[in-house]
This record gives C-alpha cells, structure tokens and sequence, in this order.
C-alpha cells in the first residue's frame, strides 16, 4: 500500500515537472526576442540588452529553466511589466471568478442532467427519451460560445432580463453577482449537461435490469423510491468520473465563456495578455491552469475509490 | 470548447443509443456532401466577391443578391461563410489525418513492442494530456504565431494520445491473435507483421473515430478564430465571423446567425453520422 501511494507520488511530481518544463519551452523557443516582445516595437538597443540581461536570457536553457523553476516553487511567477503587478497576483486575484463559473456550471448542469437522465431511463424508448437524445446532439454540437450568443440574443437583447456582458464581485452585491454570472454559468452548463444526462441514463438503464431492482419493485415500492434509493448510486459512477474529467474541457470553454460575456476570470487574463503580448502572463496562466487540472484529475481518482466499493477492492487485491 | 480528446470518445456512443430513421442519416450526409462540394468550388460558384467591402451597403438583410445578407463593412456573408466553411473543413480533416497517421503510428509500434519503447510512448502522452486540450491549443498557437499550418499542426499534436490509445488497445489485443503467430511462425519480419497483418485491422476502428474527432476539431478551430488565434485576417473564418460581427447582434442578427448555422450544421451533421458508423462496427464487432 504504502509503495504504491510512493509510487503515484513520484509519478504526480514526474507530471507536474513535465508541465513546467513544456510551459517553459513553449515560451523560451518561439520565434522572436521576449525582451523584445515585452519591451514593444519602441524600445531601444540599450534598454532590451538591459532586460535580457535582468531576465538572464543570455544563459544557457538549462540554466534559465532551474532558475525559473525555483522562483516559480516560491510562488514567483515573474511580474507583469504593463500591468505591474506580479503574474501570481494577478492570476490568484482573478481566479475565484472561474472557479464560480466552473463550480456553477458543475452544479447547474448535474442539476439538469440527473432528473432528466433518471427520467429517460424509466421512461427507456419513450418519445421523451427519443427527443432527449436529439437534443444532446444538438446542444453537443455547437461550441461554447454559439450557444452563448444565442442566450445573449433571447434573454439580454429581446427580452432585457438580463446583462449581456461585465461582472459584479459576490462582495459587493450577491443579487448582481448572480444577474451577472447566470447567462455564463448556464451557456457552460447547457453544453455539458447532455453529456451527463446520457451517462447517467445509460448506466441507470442497466441497473434497472438487475435482480436487486426486480426484488425491490416486487416488494411493492412506489417508483421514485427504487430510483432514488436504490438505482442512483450504483448507476452514478462513470458520471462521476465524468464530471471530474471534464473540469478541463471546461477550463477551455471557461476561456471562451469568459471573453464572450467580458468575466474578468483567468481566461480572460490569458486571452488579454496573449493580444498584448504579456508573455510572461500567459505562461504562468498556462501553468496554473495545467497543475490545477493534475491536481484536480487525482483527486477524481482518489474520490473514485473511496465511492466505488469495487474499485477499492481491486486495488487492495492488486 | 473545447477539445475533448479522449472523454468524449468514450462517452459517445452513449449519447445515441437508438437507431435513427434513415431519414437522420441522408440529411446529415447531404449536407456534408454539400458542405464539401461548396467549398472545393468555393472559387467557381457565383458568388458575391467575399472581400469586396460596400461601406453604402453595411448590415443589410437578407435578399436576392446577398442571400444571408451583407455585414458590417458591407461584404457578403453567404459568401464569406462558404470560405470560413472551406477553413474549418480544412483544419478538421487536416489536423485529424495528422492525429491520425502519428498517434495510429505510435500506439501500432507501442502495442505490439510493449515493454521499454510502450513506457516512453505512454509518458509522453500523459504529458500531452495534462494539459486542457484548448489551452495548450491556445498557447501553442499564440507563442508561435497563427497561420493554417500551424492550427492544423497543433490540434492534430491534441488528438495523437486519443488515437495512439485506440490503435495501442487494439493492436494489444491483435499481437496475440493466431494470424500474427502464424505469421511470425513463418518467419515474417516485424514491419512486415505490423503493415500487413495487424494495420489493416486497425483501420476500421480508426477510421469511425476519425469522423467524430473531426467534429471535434472544427469545434476546436472555431474557437481559436473566435478568439482571433486561427488563420490571420481578411481571410474569413467562421468563429471570426461571428466575434466581429457580434457587436451588431440587435441590429444585424443574420451576419452573426448565418456562419453560425454553417458551424452549427456542419458539426452536427458529423456527429451524427461518426454516431452511425461507430454504431455499426460495434454491431459488427460484436457478431465477430
């Protein structure tokens, strides 16, 4: 037990150094001068050897690596030049306001998906389950950002509800904050909730087919007992992991969603500092978003086990 | 957006359980036909000029002449989303052969080699997917400047691991067939094993997945040129169409709508048919 746990240690930390290292040659080999890049077009001879000379260019790769690495293990993500603020602080100011939009869409989309997904596996091969199916596809379908213009259009553009674009902090008032968060929030959830909605019914449709369930209906409990108590848990797993998995498909339409509806989140901050040319600002975005979604895959692992009997079982034997 | 390599292949053919009508598998297939015809003769067809701007003529409905209407700077929408079409169409089978050829090359040699050179093939995917697929995508493409080549480059980089996983698992499953004994028992060498024995049985397998991943990939593309990371302009893209013209949302919803049904159609017609044809080789695997 214990070389095992070792053992996925030293494979987290063997990922987790790998991102840097990609995170750091995506930047350090792309074409052009970074001095140049953060300096703009303006600056003189002197300044940018100045600047190479205080970013360490002229050293060797290796050697700008481990130093970068051992400013990035203190939390030193470099400092932003236009903005002047430092990379770690501007990404963990900034943070919370994905982090709600990723939770919320999480819950808005489960809370979608589950009733409807328990529905259409009771009612297997109704015309409610056939529709169900269409509309997956076509909420599959488009990207993030179609489904999002289209909200803006119905409920910002015609009928005023609510605001097309901008964001009030949960601090300064929590009703605006949710006006402000609601079209994101459900534009992120209405692309993953037919994923969910299928999984779950999928599964469930195979619970439903096994003894315990024939045991239960034969006792005589009323429907909505079997499928709550009986059928959910064993049919949730692969929607769990699922659901943890996706978290980094939707960090990318976090990125979309955020730009679209002007959410000062870290895919803005990305998306800003790439138009900008703020290279040191989309590094250390691309190398927060990448340890976070590790960390957040191990966790789903870990979470797995501990709720799936079976799973634990099999790794015990193992 | 999203590029969802290897979840959502896994999670596709639960989304479609049920046999469509034929009907949902002709209209799909038409429209691709269509969507392909169109853009190879994107050059022939008697279109409006797509680069011609008529500053007279900005955000006019649409008419005869201008069939999805003209947008903010007067040019004809139908026109510049049949070339925004051409680009998607482009990147999503570009980039998919190029997933396809590396990734079906790697997981071949991974899957029938196995011990030291599968560990190294392995890693190096697990790196390439502890990334969020369009995050990489954007970085990638931002640090070394968008052009055609470059987008298809990267995503196709994005979809290696999903298809080296396919062809590995079944190349595993393959190496211990009768067949590949017989043929090493004559004496066949292992590139010659591997090109004529188990390669062409991989193909199916492959091949359906190919046409979902191109889905996914003009899904991918479409959100890069929203951003303004796909191919420069004036060179029309559908997802840059619909981020300029988005300010005039109220006032011009077609020149937004109109790519936008083009995007939409096309991926959902994909889909769609990539659904069918994994549906029947799973039939087909299973009476095997």
């Amino acid at each position: 037990m214990l070389a095992k746990g070792l053992r996925h240690a030293a494979s987290l930390v063997g990922i987790l150094f790998s991102v840097s290292l990609i995170t750091f040659l995506l930047m350090n080999l792309a074409p052009g001068d970074p001095a140049l890049a953060i300096l703009g077009e303006t600056a003189t001879p002197e300044s940018i050897a100045a600047l190479r000379d205080s970013l360490g260019l002229d050293l060797p790769l290796w050697h700008r690596y481990l130093s970068w690495l051992g400013g990035v293990l203190q939390g030193d993500l470099g400092h932003s030049f236009r903005a002047n603020e430092s990379v770690a602080g501007a990404i963990l100011q900034r943070f919370p306001v994905t982090l709600e939009l990723l939770i919320g869409a999480q819950v808005v989309a489960l809370g979608l998906a589950i009733p409807a997904g328990i529905y259409t596996a009771y009612r297997a091969r109704s015309a409610a389950d056939k529709a169900s199916l269409a509309i997956s596809l076509s909420f599959v379908s488009p990207p993030p950002f179609l489904i999002g213009i289209v909200l803006v259009y119905v409920f910002a553009l015609q009928f005023g509800m609510l605001p097309a674009t901008g964001y009030t902090p949960l601090g300064e008032s929590i009703v605006g904050n949710l006006r402000t968060m609601a079209l994101p929030v459900l534009t992120l959830a209405l692309f993953e909730f037919p994923v969910y909605m299928r999984l779950l019914r999928s599964d469930m449709v195979r619970t439903l087919q096994q003894n315990f369930i024939s045991l239960a209906r034969a006792i005589g409990l009323p429907p909505w007992r079997i499928l709550l108590g009986h059928a959910l848990r064993p049919s949730s797993f692969s929607l769990i992991t699922v659901v943890g998995i996706n978290m980094g498909r939707l960090i990318g339409g976090a990125v979309i969603v955020e730009v679209l509806f002007g959410l000062p989140g870290i895919g803005d901050l990305l998306v800003n500092g790439i138009y900008q040319r703020e290279y040191l600002i989309v590094q250390g975005v691309v190398l927060f978003v990448g340890v976070f979604f590790v960390l957040i895959n191990i966790v789903v692992d870990l979470l797995y086990g501990l709720l799936d009997p079976r799973v634990r079982l099999d790794a015990a034997r193992r | 957006m999203t590029l969802p390599a290897a979840e959502t292949a896994a999670m596709r053919p639960s989304v479609g359980r049920f046999r469509l009508p034929s009907l949902a598998m002709s209209l799909p297939a038409a429209w691709i036909v269509l969507a392909l015809a169109v853009s190879l003769a994107a050059p022939l067809l008697p279109l409006p000029d797509p680069f011609r701007q008529a500053l007279l003529r900005t955000l006019q409905p649409p008419s005869w002449a201008h069939w999805l209407g003209t947008d903010s700077l007067g040019r004809d929408v139908l026109a510049r989303s049949i070339l925004g079409l051409r680009v998607s169409l482009l990147v999503g089978v570009g980039s998919v052969a190029f997933g396809l050829a590396v990734g079906g090359a790697l997981g071949l040699v991974s899957g029938y080699f196995r011990s030291r050179v599968d560990l190294w093939i392995s890693a190096a995917m697990t790196v390439i997917l502890s990334f969020p697929p369009l995050v990489l995508a954007i970085a990638i493409v931002s640090y070394a400047g968008p052009s055609l080549v470059l987008v298809i480059v990267t995503l196709g980089i994005l979809f290696v691991p999903s298809f080296a996983r396919i062809a590995r698992a079944n190349t595993l499953s393959l190496a211990d067939r009768e067949f590949v004994l017989a043929a090493r028992a004559m004496g066949m060498r292992n590139g010659r094993i591997l090109a004529q024995e188990i390669l062409p049985n991989l193909a199916a397998p492959l091949i359906a997945y190919s046409m979902l991943m191109v889905a996914v990939a003009v899904i991918a593309e479409a959100s890069l040129s929203f951003l303004g990371l796909s191919v420069p302009p004036p060179e029309p893209t559908l997802g840059g169409m619909i981020a300029t013209e988005r300010a005039n949302l109220l006032d011009a919803p077609w020149a937004v709508f109109g790519p936008a049904a083009v995007l939409f159609l096309t991926v959902l017609s994909l889909n769609v048919l990539g659904d069918q044809v994994q549906r029947r080789l799973d039939r087909r695997e299973a009476a095997l």
